[in-house]
């Protein structure tokens, strides 16, 4: 246990660090007063939430055990503060082009961390999942491409960047707009095009929208460009920030990358350029759509980086050498993220007329980037089953809750049909489907 | 006497100092005067600086201004005009110009896809401050490929404006209202009209001048038929009308300045006075500017007053030839709108 130590402060003002939780908790009130800061439980160094799960866990283990018949399972209840705060893990070296020195390879990871990064991810995968589930029952409706198996992409690129820097994607976006801000309640009623979508139900699954996050994009490869023009607006106000911009193995191929890639290195903007190679451009795989399929050399005269996009900690690490590689003023870069998606290219190709069940299952199986880090965390004590179990469970929580919002918040009014054309506008009047028909848009 | 010269002096100070400023020259101080007033105000395009601009509309901003605010592209329109949207995005005022909007079509989808839908789709979340500027149109010599008229085609799309000047107070006055304007705006100028100098008042010579988009403006009034134009053949409609007068027919020319929001409110007061209305522009008629008039017209009050159905005087329905006398022929002239206008008047 320990205290703040100030002898001065009445006893009841101390504050300590409840060993499991690791929240700062105070001691009891005196007589009269009423706590304002969890309770406590200061014998053994727990607060009473804490000391509640332990006990839980404690009786779960024995259950478990008695059911067993009593076998040599790890029964013991651990303390809580016997959990490695951070590990070093080893990760895969990545390929470099221009290069002399590519991200390091030897990386830290404390458990705060680790938690953070398995709790984002689990929340993406669990409400693509479940997005998946909606579309099948046809209350999400057009176009839904779902991002499960990159999760590690977009946590990984988010923990190396600020949210003061600015991120841009295709119509994959989902994951981005979680991880740049937007909520899975918002996130879910615009799929299911509700009033509390987070673009009020105009805009759908590829057109989602949050601070310093520039959408969700359904022209393949025209996202590139804006942004760059991004990344030109943080170089001309001379703010430190940079622009992330991201594009698949299909868009790759798109002219207007090149057109900037020469504009961006002439330029020396501040831009991250970064190809999620998932392997297959909708149904066509990478091999049958690229003369050259080493997507980190293609910007020739930028300097590029191929990465496991499966690793959250190779993603992290490359992507924070990338941000310093900007920031320090010598201009784009460009990351190849090799990563993989379960499902189809969108919600009406099976995905798997053009590669096998067996090639799925297999990275399903071996390089599950959720997976990985529960292994990491798990093998290095950095955490145990059962906090992320319970990270599970409160996740599903989550899910469930903005689904059950998302099915059943209104849809848009119908006055809201044609607001939102201009910004800073005037009222003007829309022409309906008829003359007679004279509708009203609002700024 | 003392006296005598100082109200000579008064006097002479009262009168109204109009100039003469060429439709070039107007732009080019217009866009001086908004990289003045805002920061985040910028010009991109090829050979917009160090060259003066391929028509020498912004001559001289590169020096006064600096690499930072004028930029030389390279010749990639679809990349540059996304880069402009994109800073749009990120808080910049970006002017983006076309070297012709024959060019556009390379950039088509940046200007539609990203730039006038994205206020919609994102439910007013994301603003595109942007201006996409350029000569339009037929120019001179220049055969097919470099003389089509985009005001159509862009007008057709919600989430854009689009505004066609033809003067040089219409030039200034516009320009900076789309450089002020929050929303995408496609400013299609002329060609044949940036040495063209016209009368410019005191009060539109001042660094506020502005004029609103979307107000058409009654050029000149008359009673017996309307003529309905924007960018060069208001010139051309004027001209028409001046013949016409000494044969005692008053046209009002209308000068449309916005085609969309197009300012159909006009238009229809002037044909419930006159009851005769014959359209001129330079590009194809087919689902074309004049299309859309003759729509609007007979969809609004204004129907029942007409006493003949409206004309369209338009280009040729044909990709633009070279030689001299075709290209003349590819064109409305003034002849054609004075023989339009006398068999819309049954004269």
């Amino acid at each position: 246990m320990c205290f703040s130590q100030t002898p001065e402060k009445k006893r009841w003002q101390q504050r300590w660090f409840c060993r499991y939780c690791r929240q700062r908790r105070r001691r009891a009130a005196p007589e009269g007063q009423r706590l304002t800061e969890g309770r406590i439980c200061a014998v053994q160094g727990l607060c009473w939430a804490s000391l509640g799960k332990m006990l839980t866990n404690i009786s779960n283990v024995l259950r478990a055990c008695a059911q067993r018949n009593g076998a040599a399972a790890v029964v013991s209840a651990r303390t809580y503060a016997d959990f490695t705060n951070e590990a070093t893990f080893e990760i895969k070296k990545c390929d470099t082009f221009k290069l002399d020195e590519g991200p390091a390879t030897q990386v830290v990871m404390t458990r705060d961390e680790g938690l953070q990064y398995y709790r984002t991810m689990q929340t993406m995968r669990r409400m693509e999942l479940k997005a998946d589930q909606l579309y099948k029952q046809k209350i999400i409706r057009g176009f839904c491409h779902l991002y499960d198996g990159q999760e590690a992409c977009a946590v990984g690129i988010e923990a190396a960047i600020n949210l003061s820097d600015h991120l841009i994607t295709a119509y994959r976006a989902h994951g981005y707009t979680y991880t740049r801000g937007g909520t899975v309640k918002k996130i879910m009623a615009e799929l299911t095009g509700r009033r509390g979508g987070i673009a009020k139900g105009k805009g759908g699954s590829m057109h989602m929208y949050c601070k310093h996050f520039y959408g969700g994009n359904g022209i393949v490869g025209a996202q590139v460009p804006l942004g760059a023009g991004v990344a030109l607006a943080c170089k001309y106000q001379g703010n430190s920030e940079l622009c992330v911009c991201l594009y698949g193995d299909g868009a790759a191929n798109q002219g207007q990358i090149f057109e900037t890639y020469n504009m961006a290195a002439l330029w020396k903007l501040p831009v991250i350029f970064i190809c999620e190679n998932n392997g297959y451009g909708m149904g066509t795989s990478v091999e049958r759509a690229a003369a050259s399929t080493d997507y980190f050399k293609r910007g020739e005269f930028i300097p590029g980086v191929r990465v496991d996009g499966m690793d959250v900690l190779c993603v992290r690490e490359a992507s924070r050498f990338a941000a310093d590689y900007c920031r320090s003023g010598k201009g784009p870069i460009l990351m190849e993220l090799q990563t993989y998606r379960y499902h189809g290219h969108s919600m009406s190709d099976p995905g798997v007329s053009y590669r096998t069940r067996e090639e799925i299952q297999e990275v399903r199986s071996k390089s599950d980037p959720i997976s990985m880090l529960k292994d990491r965390m798990l093998s290095n004590n950095m955490a145990s089953v059962e906090e992320l179990k319970e990270i599970d469970v409160e996740v599903r929580k989550e899910i469930e809750d903005a689904a059950q919002f998302a099915t059943t918040d209104p849809e848009p009014p119908l006055e809201d049909l044609c607001n939102h054309i201009f910004h800073n506008n005037p009222p003007l009047e829309v022409r309906g489907t008829n003359p007679w028909s004279k509708l009203k848009s609002v700024s | 006497s003392p006296l005598f010269h100082k109200f000579l002096k008064e006097a002479l100070n009262k009168v109204p100092k109009d100039k003469c400023v060429t439709v070039r020259d107007a732009l080019n101080q217009a866009m001086d005067e908004e990289l003045e007033r805002d920061e985040r105000v910028f010009l991109l395009g090829e050979e917009v600086a160090q060259y003066d601009g391929a028509y020498k509309v912004s001559r001289g901003l590169w020096k006064k201004y600096g690499d930072k605010r004028i930029i030389d592209t390279p010749i990639s329109e679809m990349g540059f005009a996304g880069i402009a949207v994109g800073a749009a995005m990120a808080g910049l005022r970006p002017i983006c110009e076309f070297m012709t909007f024959n060019f556009s079509m390379q950039a088509i989808d940046q200007v539609i896809n990203s730039a006038a839908k994205t206020c919609y789709m994102s439910a007013g979340l994301q603003a595109v401050p942007i201006v996409f500027r350029g000569p339009n149109g037929a120019s001179a010599g220049v055969a097919a490929q470099h003389s089509q008229c985009f005001a159509a085609w862009y007008a057709h799309c919600p989430g854009l404006k689009v505004v066609s000047p033809w003067n040089s107070e219409d030039a200034k006055g516009l320009l900076k209202s789309s450089i002020r304007d929050d929303n995408p705006v496609v400013f299609l100028e002329n060609e044949l009209l940036y040495g063209v100098p016209f009368e410019m008042s005191e009060e539109a010579q001042s660094k506020d001048f502005t004029i609103p988009i979307g107000k058409a403006k009654v050029e000149r009034a008359g009673s017996h038929i309307t003529l309905v134009s924007h960018s060069r053949y208001v010139g051309h409609c004027l001209d028409a009308a001046a013949v016409l007068a000494k044969e005692g027919i008053e046209c009002e020319v209308i000068n449309l300045r916005t085609i969309r929001p197009m300012d159909v409110e006009s238009i229809e007061a002037s044909v419930m006075k006159t009851n005769h209305l014959v359209t001129v522009e330079g590009g194809w008629p087919q689902f074309g500017v004049g299309a859309e008039i003759c729509a609007r017209i007979m969809e609004g009050s204004a129907f029942n007053y007409l006493d003949s159905p409206v004309t369209r005087v338009t280009g040729v329905d044909i990709p633009m030839p070279y030689a001299k006398i075709l290209e003349d022929h590819s064109l409305p002239q003034i002849k054609d709108i004075i023989f339009s206008v006398k068999k819309t008047l049954n004269v």
